[in-house]
């Protein structure tokens, strides 16, 4: 089992899953960080940007990775209204209410799902479902390393959009001192829906990256929620570069735990990590000591 | 001789055929059954096909109408299990409600379980369609009755064959690796299977459970690699069943033979016409029809010309559902109890699968069997026994 030809294969998957994750991760950490919201309907919007996908592919044939220019602004636009229209106005300006109201929006999302797709899982198929490409000894699926580069690129960009731009500077100047922030002339209200807005989009890329190579059902979420949690307390709160590195290697942890403990107990090893950073790092690989 | 009930159900029929002399048989009230299937969720596709076979089974039998209840029609009532047994059970209820006469259903294993013991509360009789855990019949439930074989036969008789293919090719093949799915049909078989093959000098190297649905087998298939079985057995449903085969051809791992045990590509016409390729040389231990009869030919070109394939759902629901009409027949009444103790005596024998007459022993049609088929040319072929082989086996696929 230990060998090179079996370890580097699944190593490899890891680290492609691991991509899709960060991204996920990456949207979760956005709002956390800035909004200090705790988005319990992040895992139900990834199941929503999922159906996205799937209807343009079912409905109108078109590809995943042509879904994207569709997919990614459509989430944002659903994202910045949810923000504004709902979870704004329903908070009252208290953290507790807004915890409640995003799981409340969870619940109401996936029961729709429920209604209008069925629990069916449904899966698309492409050209390139079955294409493999050599990398040594490893076979890795064509879908998995485009999901990883696409992953990748996504997540370099949100970096950059955060780090270069004015919107950025805005966003990082309301997570840090929001009333600053104010008396400096900043809309904190459009960039708070402008940061839900981006996380969600960041959903609709995984959505598109994802599907090829995976299916969909009203309960999807729940199951990446879960670990994008993890992710984002393992890289530290709010922090990008942590969501990307923790989504890599809660990846990579995942991938090894299913080879050596079979694919129904390999997810241990993730919450074994949970666990333990929560012990002994509660800060996070990259987060500041609190 | 005629008691005092069906002395007054006699007369309530000649008095109302009297009364309306012009519509006459046609007012036989009709029997309202229960046809329960997972026709939404993970085990959505297997669930429609069968729902599909028992649609076709009632309306052939709506045609005549049955005569032993003066040409009464069949009343579909129509349930979905979502794929778990607590919605199959909440099915039963409503069924029960309803007044059903009798339930068919409920393809899965854990399904059946709960809605046969939930049918049993109110005696209602069940008729399992394709459900292979034998814990199904074996909890003294009377009402209960399956047609088709429980795992433990399928295992002995995938076992007993291996064997003698392994034999006869010069004992080619010692090493097995199972992959099976997770719920009580997976576990049990492979369970079963485990036992079973050291008797017959194979050494089970690995036994690895998957959850339904797996979207990724990549991890599965990479410790296939490292054991490198000779003999792969996969038991497990549909979707993951595909994929599983597809991800060792993306992985280009070749064992001797997949030989798969209740389910596979070698029983199911879809997998072969979508994955040609992956399909060809699987030996399937399955549920299947007499080749020889020309009925099985006809009920495949019907669901073929619906766009459907005729997969083992199918035909099992199908010959579930006239099982069931030919005891309301014999019971000559729509009354449960009836109808349970006509389906305990049942003979029934006009039909397409390999079982001869039924012969039920605490719910348990004795004399059904699976038959093994093999991908052979493109086509699937029956390979054993030999009163019904339509091709010589190719084993082992690799040497």
């Amino acid at each position: 089992m230990l060998e090179f030809g079996i370890l580097f294969p699944s190593v490899l998957n890891g680290l492609t899953t691991g991509a899709v994750y960060a991204l996920i991760a990456l949207g979760l950490t956005l709002i956390y960080g800035v909004l200090h919201i705790i988005n319990f309907a992040h895992g139900a919007a990834l199941m929503v940007a999922l159906y996205g996908v799937y209807l343009l592919k079912s409905r109108f044939g078109i590809d995943p990775y042509l879904a994207l220019p569709v997919v990614v602004p459509g989430m944002f636009v659903v994202g910045y209204a949810l923000q504004r229209g709902i979870i704004n106005r329903a908070s009252h300006g208290r953290d507790e209410n807004i915890l409640l109201v995003t799981l409340g929006l969870s619940i109401v999302l996936e029961n729709l799902a429920l209604l209008l797709f069925k629990s069916d899982t449904r899966t698309i198929e492409t050209a390139y479902t079955l294409t493999t490409l050599q990398i040594g000894p490893a076979f890795i699926a064509l879908p998995k390393l485009v999901a990883f580069a696409g992953a990748l690129a996504a997540s370099g960009l949100l970096l950059w959009i955060v780090k270069r731009t004015d919107l950025g500077r805005a966003i990082r100047a309301v997570a840090k001192e929001k009333h600053g922030a104010k008396l400096m002339g900043i809309d904190v209200d459009h960039v708070y829906a402008m940061c839900f807005g981006i996380g969600l989009g960041c959903l609709g890329a995984a959505a598109c990256f994802l599907l090829p190579a995976y299916y969909v059902n009203p309960q999807v979420g729940s199951g990446f929620v879960l670990v994008a949690f993890t992710i984002v307390v393992l890289g530290g709160m709010g922090s990008f570069a942590g969501a990307l590195v923790g989504g890599l290697l809660i990846g990579v942890v995942e991938s090894i735990g299913g080879l050596f403990l079979g694919e129904s107990l390999g997810q241990i090893g993730i919450f074994a990590i949970f666990i333990a950073v929560l012990l002994f790092r509660p800060q996070g690989l990259f987060g500041a000591r609190v | 001789m005629s008691n005092r009930r069906t002395f007054i159900q006699q007369s309530a029929a000649a008095a109302t055929t009297l009364a309306f002399p012009l519509v006459g048989g046609a007012q036989a009230k009709a029997v309202k059954v229960g046809i329960l299937h997972p026709v939404t969720g993970a085990l959505a596709f297997s669930g429609q096909q069968c729902r599909e076979g028992a649609l076709m089974a009632v309306e052939d039998i709506n045609k005549a109408g049955i005569k032993g209840l003066g040409g009464a029609k069949l009343e579909v009532m129509l349930g979905d299990a979502q794929s778990t047994p607590q919605a199959g059970a909440a099915e039963i209820e409503k069924m029960n409600e309803a007044g059903c006469a009798a339930v068919v259903g409920a393809y899965a294993s854990a399904i059946c379980l709960a809605t046969t013991q939930a049918a049993a509360k109110y005696n209602l009789p069940h008729v399992v369609d394709v459900g292979v855990a034998d814990q199904i019949v074996q909890r003294g439930l009377k009402n209960t009755f399956r047609f088709g074989p429980g795992y433990a036969a399928c295992a002995q008789v995938a076992v007993g064959n291996l064997h003698v293919l392994n034999t006869l090719a010069g004992k080619p093949a010692k090493t097995v690796m199972i992959i099976h799915e997770e719920s009580l049909f997976g576990t049990g078989t492979a369970n079963l299977l485990a036992r079973e093959l050291p008797g017959f000098g194979f050494e089970v190297k690995d036994v690895i459970k998957h959850a339904n649905p797996t979207r990724d087998f990549n991890n599965i298939v990479l410790r296939m690699k490292s054991v490198n079985p000779d003999i792969v057995i996969p038991a497990n449903y549909y979707n993951e069943y595909a994929l599983l085969v597809r991800t060792m051809q993306q992985q280009k791992v070749m064992p001797k033979a997949i030989y798969s045990v209740l389910g596979g590509a070698a029983s199911s016409y879809k997998f072969l016409k979508e994955f040609p390729d992956a399909a060809n040389g699987i030996i399937d231990c399955n549920h299947w029809f007499n080749p020889k009869d020309k009925r099985a030919a006809e009920l495949r070109q019907r669901t073929e010309a619906k766009g459907l394939f005729f997969t083992y759902e199918i035909f099992n629901t199908y010959t579930a559902v006239r099982l069931l009409a030919d005891a309301i027949d014999r019971a000559k009444s729509a009354d449960r109890a009836a109808i349970t103790d006509a389906l305990a005596k049942s003979t029934f024998s006009d039909h397409f699968m390999p079982y001869g007459a039924t012969r039920f022993e605490n719910g348990q049609n004795m004399g059904a069997q699976p038959l093994m088929t093999q991908v052979i040319k493109g086509d699937i072929r029956v390979i054993v026994p030999r009163e019904y082989r339509e091709a010589d086996p190719i084993f082992p696929l690799r040497a």
